[in-house]
């Protein structure tokens, strides 16, 4: 039996396209929930004074401190009409660290759709990059992750 | 902290230092206000079994954030953590153990770094890899 596609010419539309770019303000207290969060008590991330003379020059937030950003709001939308999602998981390269005080200007796009038929019916697949730069406009980050949605 | 490793220091076949986490309910909600990420199959038990879970499930990402911490536990301080990625395989639970595992697979020097490749993954108490991927990091040498 053959089912409708998920990807709607509505949908193909939104590949490629870049969202507005979000600015996030990195600051010290959403590193420290962030450490807490994960329970990461190296002092290179929280304690300035110790991670100065190190090889960051101060304390710098943990590499995957941006993955957890990724949250705040700057996916694309795809209007896909499903309800659930599962993290289907990523990649994430650093290419400087990141700062408290730094201004991380964030944009992403959907780089591919795909679906395909499983156990809780059918899946669509989100294939999203990522890029952040900072106010240096110097490359921070790039990632590209999937989210499934049935 | 542990003592610094070095590049010249570790093999194809090295063990990274396995980190073992036990997430609970309570450490998933503290995730969910640091991360931003509060959808409720995550917390709300109901609402993950009327999705077809058996019961809420620990984010992705904080286990692509314990498998971070591992790594940058294992490069220590002179080193750094230039890539990691991995695939969401399994549900890990809480209340259950998670172990952080890896091993390298490959070391070379690029543009002036030492780096190493490892497979990583992270590991339910029965042994399944739940979230098997990839990092590399680089080390400091002892040739600088």
């Amino acid at each position: 039996m053959a089912s409708q596609s998920l990807i709607t010419e509505e949908l193909k539309k939104v590949i490629g396209v870049p969202t507005e770019p979000t600015v996030i303000e990195i600051d010290k207290s959403a590193i420290a929930r962030f450490c807490e969060a994960i329970g990461d008590s190296n002092p290179m991330w929280l304690d300035e004074d110790y991670a100065r003379c190190r090889r960051n020059g101060g304390a710098v937030a943990p590499p995957t401190f941006l993955a957890a950003a990724r949250m705040r709001g700057i996916r694309p939308t795809v209007p896909h009409g499903l309800k659930r999602v599962l993290d289907g998981g990523g990649e994430w390269e650093f290419y400087r660290p990141v700062r408290p005080g730094d201004v991380l200007t964030v944009t992403s796009k959907v780089a591919d759709l795909t679906e395909r038929e499983g156990k809780m019916g059918r899946m669509l697949f989100t294939v999203t990059e990522t890029v952040w730069k900072n106010q240096g406009n110097e490359l921070v980050a790039k990632a590209r992750s999937t989210s499934i949605n049935y | 902290m542990a003592k610094q490793i070095y590049w010249e220091d570790v093999q194809v076949g090295t063990e990274v230092t396995p980190l073992k986490k036990s997430p609970t309910s309570r450490q998933l909600v503290q995730w969910a206000g640091a991360s931003g990420d509060f959808y409720e199959i995550h917390y709300d038990k109901d609402f993950a079994v009327s999705t077809g879970l058996k019961g809420t499930i620990v984010h992705g990402l904080l286990k692509v954030s314990f498998l971070g911490q591992m790594m940058t536990d294992w490069v220590g301080e002179q080193g750094a953590l230039k890539k990691i990625g991995c695939q969401h395989r399994g549900m890990d639970f809480p209340g259950d153990g998670i172990v952080c595992k890896g091993k390298v697979t490959k070391k070379y020097v690029q543009d002036g770094e030492h780096l190493v490749e490892c497979e990583i993954w992270a590991e339910n108490p029965k042994g399944e890899k739940t979230a098997p991927g990839t990092a590399i990091a680089s080390l400091p040498s002892k040739a600088k």
